[in-house]
């Protein structure tokens, strides 16, 4: 009894600090009552010392870091009297996009809600592309439907597609045109143009009316494949490869790059015959 | 209620700035937020007054577990460039260290660390938000703050090896 009665005492005396409360005492919630035995257990116990301006370092970080955002100008959309109108909330707005892309009369939905909408809108495209790659990239057989040599290839899925389309040459990064074929996409035809390099590796160019703003290059990773998008003209393109990342995007910049400086192009038999006179 | 959607009003920046530490995304941070402020005028009947602030750090923080899970089931899609541009103009070379020591703790973790120390949230307040006791709230922080010790101290090789 009589031990048990000592012990409580000493325990008073020196109460020891909990890892808790060295937390509450960097995060300026501590009781107050208790702030001087931390110190004092602090004056004797560096080790807690080095944790606590540890704490306290990493604190003063992330608020350097990003404290200041709360100080800029709140963008127009956060306004209220708009958000509490049910037809221009966030869902309304991404679903009217999405609506109006595919069924491609988007132009004045889009003007609201471009930003909120424009992942989901991605998202359907490259998931469209992806899963073509990923279906005929395995493909040992019958990876295409026209062959690369074939006349008839780049006019057949331009004429289908409705757009003058041309497959990027990609032979810097040693891949040679296969082929392409066609395929259901998001709004209408899909022309996907499938390249080898001589390892087997594959990749895919994918290009389907867009309908949406020109946007910025995009990557996106699913697994063990990974797509580059980015829409031009109305057009959206895909390039999709193995998920390594900065040889896609050299790739699918590459592949920009000539489309772009071959825009515009007005119908597809201008293209096709001008072979003759080039 | 004019009051409801003042308080509200005044919490964006927090709010932005809380979403944007959690994402580290820009764009997907102030989604997040939009996202939040429809949730929460839409149930403006189901706040019974205490502090409207965490009470939307409430509803942000479930809006992005939810999104959290639902990528977890689709594709990841992030920006070639960076797409917060404070990154790179960001005048202490320190700064992105810890963007990544942050980017490398678990969801709830780092929820709880940026509700106290960016935010000012009680210990009993970040519990609420979370629904979980308060015994997890202190233990996802001391994980947190170790983690991102660890994660700092990796970085800095060569004061390591002076002691």
């Amino acid at each position: 009894m009589n031990d048990k009665k000592l012990d409580e005492i000493m325990m008073e005396r020196d109460l020891p600090v909990t890892a808790d409360e060295l937390h509450a005492y960097v995060d300026g919630l501590l009781p107050s009552d208790r702030s001087d035995a931390v110190e004092a257990w602090l004056a004797t116990h560096p080790k807690d010392t080095a944790y606590v301006a540890e704490w306290r370092v990493q604190a003063e970080a992330i608020r350097a870091r990003y404290g200041a955002v709360a100080n800029e100008p709140v963008p127009a959309r956060f306004d209220l009297d708009d958000l509490a109108q049910p037809r221009r909330n966030w869902r309304a707005i991404a679903a009217a996009t999405i609506l109006a892309a595919v069924t491609g009369s988007a132009a004045g939905w889009i003007a609201h809600g471009v930003s909120a909408a424009s992942q989901s809108r991605f998202e359907q495209f490259s998931a469209e592309a992806l899963a073509a790659h990923n279906l005929y990239v395995t493909e040992v057989r019958h990876p295409i439907e026209v062959g690369a040599g074939e006349d008839h290839l780049l006019p057949w899925l331009s004429r289908r597609v409705g757009a003058t389309l041309r497959a990027p040459n990609l032979e810097a990064y040693s891949l040679k045109l296969l082929g392409g074929r066609l395929l259901p996409g998001p709004n209408g035809a899909a022309a996907l143009f499938m390249y080898e390099t001589p390892g087997g590796e594959r990749y895919t160019f994918y290009a389907s009316r867009a309908n949406t703003p020109r946007t910025a290059l995009r990557y996106n990773a699913a697994g063990d494949a990974a797509a580059v998008l980015w829409v031009e003209s109305d057009m959206g393109y895909v390039v999709s490869g193995p998920a390594e990342r900065e040889r896609l995007i050299k790739i699918a910049q590459s592949a920009y790059r000539e489309i772009e400086s071959r825009l515009p192009t007005r119908s597809t038999e201008n293209r096709t015959t001008s072979r003759r006179g080039s | 209620m004019g009051s409801f959607r003042q308080g509200v009003s005044a919490s964006v920046p927090a709010l932005r700035r809380y979403a944007r530490a959690l994402t580290r995304d820009a764009e997907l941070a102030d989604d997040l937020v939009q996202d939040t402020l429809v949730r929460a005028l839409r149930s403006e009947h189901l706040f019974h007054g205490g502090d409207l602030r965490s009470w939307l750090y409430t509803i942000l923080t479930n809006l992005n577990r939810n999104r959290l899970r639902a990528l977890a089931r689709r594709p990841t899609m992030a920006a070639i460039e960076d797409n917060d541009a404070a990154d790179q103009a960001g005048p202490e070379a320190g700064s992105r260290d810890i963007e990544r020591a942050l980017a490398t703790l678990a969801d709830d973790q780092r929820s709880v660390l940026l509700l106290v120390v960016l935010e000012g949230l009680s210990y009993r307040e970040v519990a609420e938000v979370q629904g979980v006791p308060i015994g997890t709230v202190m233990s996802r922080l001391a994980r947190a703050r170790m983690q991102i010790k660890d994660y700092l101290d990796g970085k800095r090789p060569a004061l390591r090896r002076v002691k």
